[in-house]
């Protein structure tokens, strides 16, 4: 076995060290009862080589980017990944380390951590970022309890065009604690119905929680929510799933958001089936005790150096137990470290082209499909790199055809909203070519007769 | 470890200095050295009602979180706003400078129930 | 102007430790001083590249967008990666040298596993993707779950949680759901002093009150204890086992025949299943639930704090509560089945993180049932080894027979050093500290957990160095109260930190105008 270094000799010598006859001799304290009687039904241990192959045996059987034409967004985004992050993120003195408990020996996670939570800072226009969450959607339940903690109120309105993912997991975290979810629909337009969020907004609500853009891909008119929400002494939560948007859309804390979260996958990090992403969580100064996560601060050593510490940790589990923010004990270090590479590498400019190709390859896409027959653009209200696509006739049947062609064109929304049942979600990024949505818009066109 | 004759104790650390119908409360010396460096105190909204051994704040220190539990009943008249920018003197001066809350006392014979000086002083020694 | 003046030469440690140390592995070196990525940021700079643009520009209202994102680096490519590889030697980590981080279980990560997760089949597909299109992940998935369940003995298992404490959140839930389904609605959790903070923590977010109950003399739960506290408005007990002192609770049997007895569940804190992989399991002794760490047992990276994933294996009962969407096999195919009335709902986005699960599945596949019991044994041996070794150097509070960890504490520690100071001093001797005050059922708690990956060679340098430490204790402890003095940076000052927190870096223009905000540094 050969992470297992221990010779025979070395085991023999052990257990005289021990005392002990044999190593049965060391589990003497579990009872014959409990004890499994029988080998792990389990494969043979298997060699590097076999490994490799059967897991390149199950990786061949999936759709990729690069087998299928790829318009797939709704929360996991394809964008390039520069050589470099991978790269710098494989020196195992990063991804090898745990938590940061020893800040001498841990200087490179937690200097790390204080540029990602800089960075977050900068994009979302908060002025606190913590050191990140598991993913968006839990973000998003961490938010609407700490807007319920802040304000001392119970009810919730989740705008519909939020990820419904994110309004499930919301819905999850709250079960017990006697919260009440309202959802509030969205207007004609894709955006959150004004007027049904008016008449919902009352003194007993604790927050707003909208996407930005939203699931629809529609950019949100976040300050008329911060006003409205602001009026009754409640709280706005934004929550960006696609936070390269944020390169060119004001950021939500210009607009007046409270809280801020996302997901942060896009940011160097392959979609990977959903996970591993990195859920990131703002707010504002005022609220910073009331955060929940890991908070990286910088301070001096003795001997007046700059250096980084875990802080504020009375807010946390391991300390303040059933009265803590939140039971996370972790942060998503890694994918944080990647994200942080990834941002800096784009930095100022690099953002804001990313950005622009984006909705423009989003924008060129939709305006030819909304030419064409058959294909309408239901929502008015600018989008990002998603849009709402409607079909007359079978949504499941086009996506199939067009699957024999190589395109993955969207996400039936039928999953997800009674009454979308003809409506496509399709995500265009820098990654698809003009040449790749010309055979989209000719592949949908074809495909409807 | 300074106790003051002045003042009265409860069994949570907290000290008391009553005059006329107002107490002053704060944490004793003993309680601040225990808890360590103090980074952050957390204190009510003026105007609140708190009954005798309810929670009406938060102390913390870099690895340690202790409530503060109001010593008698009534109305937060007065908090200290300086303490919130300068918690550290809860170590430095934990008798005058970091007196945490004033409160109008609802019931003068709570007053009575809390320890002397020298009473809180053998319940410390015993700790 | 140059930018590269920044090499400093480590300051000499004391001539005194330096004399004395006989041990470790750590010593002077060259290392590289650096600033922050903004402070390396020149306006023009760039080190990104995107195609040129092929279809015709668009544009937003202007009332939508901002001009920049203000603050946001401007660096070339080699200041990137020259920035984040000093960082990283700046860190410890299992491959730098022995991690010995009680209840954390910094077992070697292997290469393979790495490699694994990248392959563009696995990492590039889609979590939209069309499920005839994403049979090889799904099956991996439904291999994973049915190795867990098996490694467990539970009847099923889910991979969304995210991590320990996202798994624990699903298991309370759970909890709660089969009561309300009973038509129960019971209002207390029990949970030992010994359990880790995220116990409790969960059970809060659940709506429970906590009960906290006091392990014996001898660091286990007595069933005895158990039956005091157990009533009618008992939801669950959430137990560890072993136990975060190391010791196995051998009353588990007992204890959760009288919780079921009265009507509640039994929670199982999986954070230590490296001690009894092939050799016992939890769901055979009577617990309900359990969550495992992937990145504890299963070998995954701990990525300086994660991701990590946090599977629960549940029992029969509980299989209809279990997060959706649950991944089934149906004639040879696999699915992910939403169709669940009674599930708790959805804990995340997505799946799980798949990306660690594919490594666990490598890891799984490598050791097979045989390995794994291997890994199990030798974990226990190498705990044992280091307690027979420490043992009369160092105060054990607890006799039982060590499982995978041992915890000692600072009683006998000499010259006024307590165990921050240790596992400061271990620094200087090229170590990862082990965790030190926890449990808090042990005053200056002191908590090993070798792991079986590590040599008879390696944990004989450890033992030298921890018992040269404890004669510094007594003979010189300045050597202790001092440490560490190899690092670039001494002890840091935490009360300074949290007393006026700086959380970001702020530009100096910004600085400026925003006096009042206090978060910037």
């Amino acid at each position: 076995m050969r992470y297992i270094p221990h010779t025979e000799e070395d085991v023999r010598q052990m257990l005289a060290t021990i005392e002990v006859d044999s190593i049965e001799d060391l589990f003497v304290e579990i009872p014959a009862e409990v004890r499994l009687d029988r080998p792990l039904d389990l494969p043979a241990p298997k060699a590097e080589a076999e490994v490799l192959r059967e897991l390149k045996r199950l990786a061949a059987q999936n759709a990729t980017e690069e087998s299928h034409s790829c318009f797939l967004g709704g929360g996991a985004y394809n964008h390039f990944i520069p050589s470099v992050v991978d790269h710098l993120l494989s020196r195992s003195e990063f991804y090898t380390a745990y938590t940061p408990y020893q800040p001498e020996i841990s200087q490179g996670t937690l200097q790390a951590i204080f540029e990602y939570q800089s960075l977050i800072c900068q994009l979302t226009g908060m002025d606190v970022s913590n050191a990140s969450m598991y993913d968006g959607a839990s973000a998003c339940a961490e938010a609407v309890m700490m807007a319920s903690r802040a304000t001392r109120r119970k009810k919730i309105l989740l705008a519909s065009g939020l990820h419904p993912e994110y309004r499930e997991t919301v819905a999850t975290y709250c079960r017990y604690l006697e919260m009440e979810l309202v959802e509030i629909p969205a207007g004609a337009d894709g955006r959150v119905d004004a007027a049904a969020l008016e008449a919902a907004l009352d003194k007993s609500t604790a927050a707003v929680v909208a996407g930005y853009p939203n699931f629809f891909g529609v950019i949100e008119d976040l300050a008329s929510l911060a006003g409205a929400a602001h009026a009754v002494g409640a709280l706005l939560v934004t929550a960006v799933a696609e936070p390269v948007s944020l390169g060119m859309l004001k950021s939500p804390g210009e607009l007046g958001a409270d809280i801020v979260v996302g997901e942060g996958q896009s940011f160097g990090m392959p979609v990977s089936f959903g996970g591993p992403g990195v859920g990131f969580f703002a707010a504002r100064q005022k609220t910073l005790r009331s955060m929940p996560g890991r908070l990286v601060g910088a301070t001096t050593d003795k001997e007046g150096r700059t250096g980084y510490v875990l802080t504020l940790a009375t807010r946390e589990q391991h300390i303040r137990r059933e009265k803590a923010t939140s039971n996370i004990c972790s942060n998503q270090g890694m994918c944080a470290l990647m994200a942080t590479i990834y941002l800096s590498q784009l930095g100022k400019k690099g953002i804001r082209e990313l950005a622009e190709q984006n909705l423009a390859k989003a924008e060129y896409a939709k305006q030819a499909i909304a030419v064409l027959p058959g294909f309408s653009i239901p929502f008015a209200a600018p989008t990002f790199n998603e849009f709402v696509v409607e079909v007359e006739g079978d949504v499941e049947a086009l996506l199939l055809r067009l699957e024999e062609q190589e395109i993955l064109a969207g996400i039936p929304l039928k999953k997800y909203y009674a009454g979308m049942e003809r409506c496509l979600l399709i995500c265009v990024t820098e990654q698809n070519s003009r040449e790749q949505i010309d055979a989209l818009v000719a592949a949908l066109k074809g495909g409807l007769a | 470890m300074e106790v003051r004759n002045n003042l009265r104790y409860s069994e949570d650390h907290e000290w008391v200095l009553v005059e006329n119908d107002i107490a002053t409360v704060g944490i004793s010396d003993f309680a601040q050295d225990a808890m360590g460096d103090v980074v952050f105190v957390e204190l009510p909204e003026v105007g609140s009602n708190l009954d005798a051994g309810q929670p009406f704040g938060v102390v913390e220190s870099v690895k340690a979180v202790s409530d503060l539990l109001a010593p008698l009943s009534g109305e937060v008249v007065e908090i200290n706003e300086e303490l919130l920018d300068t918690p550290d003197s809860v170590n430095s001066s934990p008798y005058e400078d970091a007196w945490m809350i004033k409160i109008k006392l609802a019931d003068d014979a709570q007053v009575e129930a809390l320890m002397d000086a020298e009473a809180y002083r053998s319940c410390i020694a015993e700790q | 102007m140059s930018r590269t003046g920044t090499l400093t030469q480590l300051k000499v440690c004391p001539r005194a430790a330096k004399a004395e140390m006989k041990s470790g592995t750590a010593t002077s070196g060259l290392i590289l001083k650096d600033k922050l990525i903004f402070e390396h940021s020149d306006a023009g700079r760039t080190g990104y590249s995107l195609p040129a643009l092929d279809v015709p520009a668009a544009a937003l209202a202007a009332e939508l967008t901002r001009a920049e994102v203000k603050g946001f680096p401007e660096v070339s490519e080699v200041d990137v990666v020259r920035h984040f590889t000093r960082l990283s030697t700046w860190n410890y980590g299992v491959d730098s040298g022995f991690y010995p981080l009680g209840s954390c279980t910094m077992k070697y990560n292997p290469k393979i596993n790495e490699v694994a997760a990248r392959l563009p089949g696995l990492a590039g597909c889609h979590p939209h993707t069309p499920e005839r299109f994403s049979q090889g992940t799904l099956a991996l998935m439904h291999d994973l779950q049915g190795a867990l369940a098996e490694i467990s003995g539970f009847d099923a298992v889910t991979l969304q949680p995210a991590a320990g404490a996202h798994g624990e959140l699903a298991g309370v839930l759970m909890i709660r759901a089969w009561h309300e389904s009973h038509g129960r609605s019971r209002k207390k959790v029990l949970i030992p002093d010994t359990a880790h903070g995220t116990n409790p923590a969960t059970a809060a977010l659940c709506g429970y009150e906590v009960v906290p109950i006091a392990s014996g003399d001898a660091g286990v739960l007595t069933a005895e204890t158990v039956a005091e506290y157990m009533d009618e408005d008992v939801a669950a007990l959430m137990v560890t086992s072993p136990n975060t002192l190391g010791l196995f609770e051998s009353d588990i049997r007992k204890i959760c025949d009288i919780v079921h007895a009265g009507g509640g569940l039994v929670y199982c804190d999986g954070a230590n299943l490296n001690a009894l992989m092939g050799i016992a399991r939890p769901g055979d002794m009577g617990v309900d639930v359990m969550h495992f760490n992937l990145h504890k047992t299963f070998s995954t990276p701990h990525g300086g704090g994660g991701p990590g994933a946090g599977p629960v294996g549940v029992t029969e009962k509980l299989i209809p509560f279990l997060p959706k969407p649950v991944v089934v096999k149906e004639a040879g195919n696999y699915r992910l089945d939403f169709d669940r009335p009674q599930s708790i709902g959805r804990m995340r986005s997505f799946y799980g993180n798949f990306g660690v699960m594919v490594r666990a599945w490598a890891y799984i596949l490598t050791m097979g049932g045989e390995g794994l019991k291997q890994a199990s044994q030798m974990a226990v041996l190498n705990a044992n080894y280091i307690r027979a070794r420490l043992e009369g150097a160092y105060h054990l509070p607890h006799q039982n027979r060590s499982l995978h960890e041992v915890v000692f504490s600072d009683q006998d520690l000499g010259g006024n050093c307590h165990t921050l100071d240790l596992a400061k001093r271990l620094i200087d001797y090229g170590y990862h500290p082990p965790t030190v005050y926890f449990p808090l059922v042990v005053a200056g708690a002191i908590m090993i957990e070798p792991t079986e990956t590590e040599s008879k060679e390696v944990l004989d340098e450890f033992c030298d160095a921890m018992l040269e430490i404890a004669r510094e204790a007594e003979e010189s402890p300045e050597l202790l109260l001092e440490a560490p003095t190899l690092t670039a940076l001494r002890r840091l000052d935490e009360t300074a930190a949290a007393r006026k927190p700086q959380l970001r870096y702020c530009p100096p223009q910004e600085a400026t105008e925003k006096k009042e905000n206090k978060s910037c540094y």
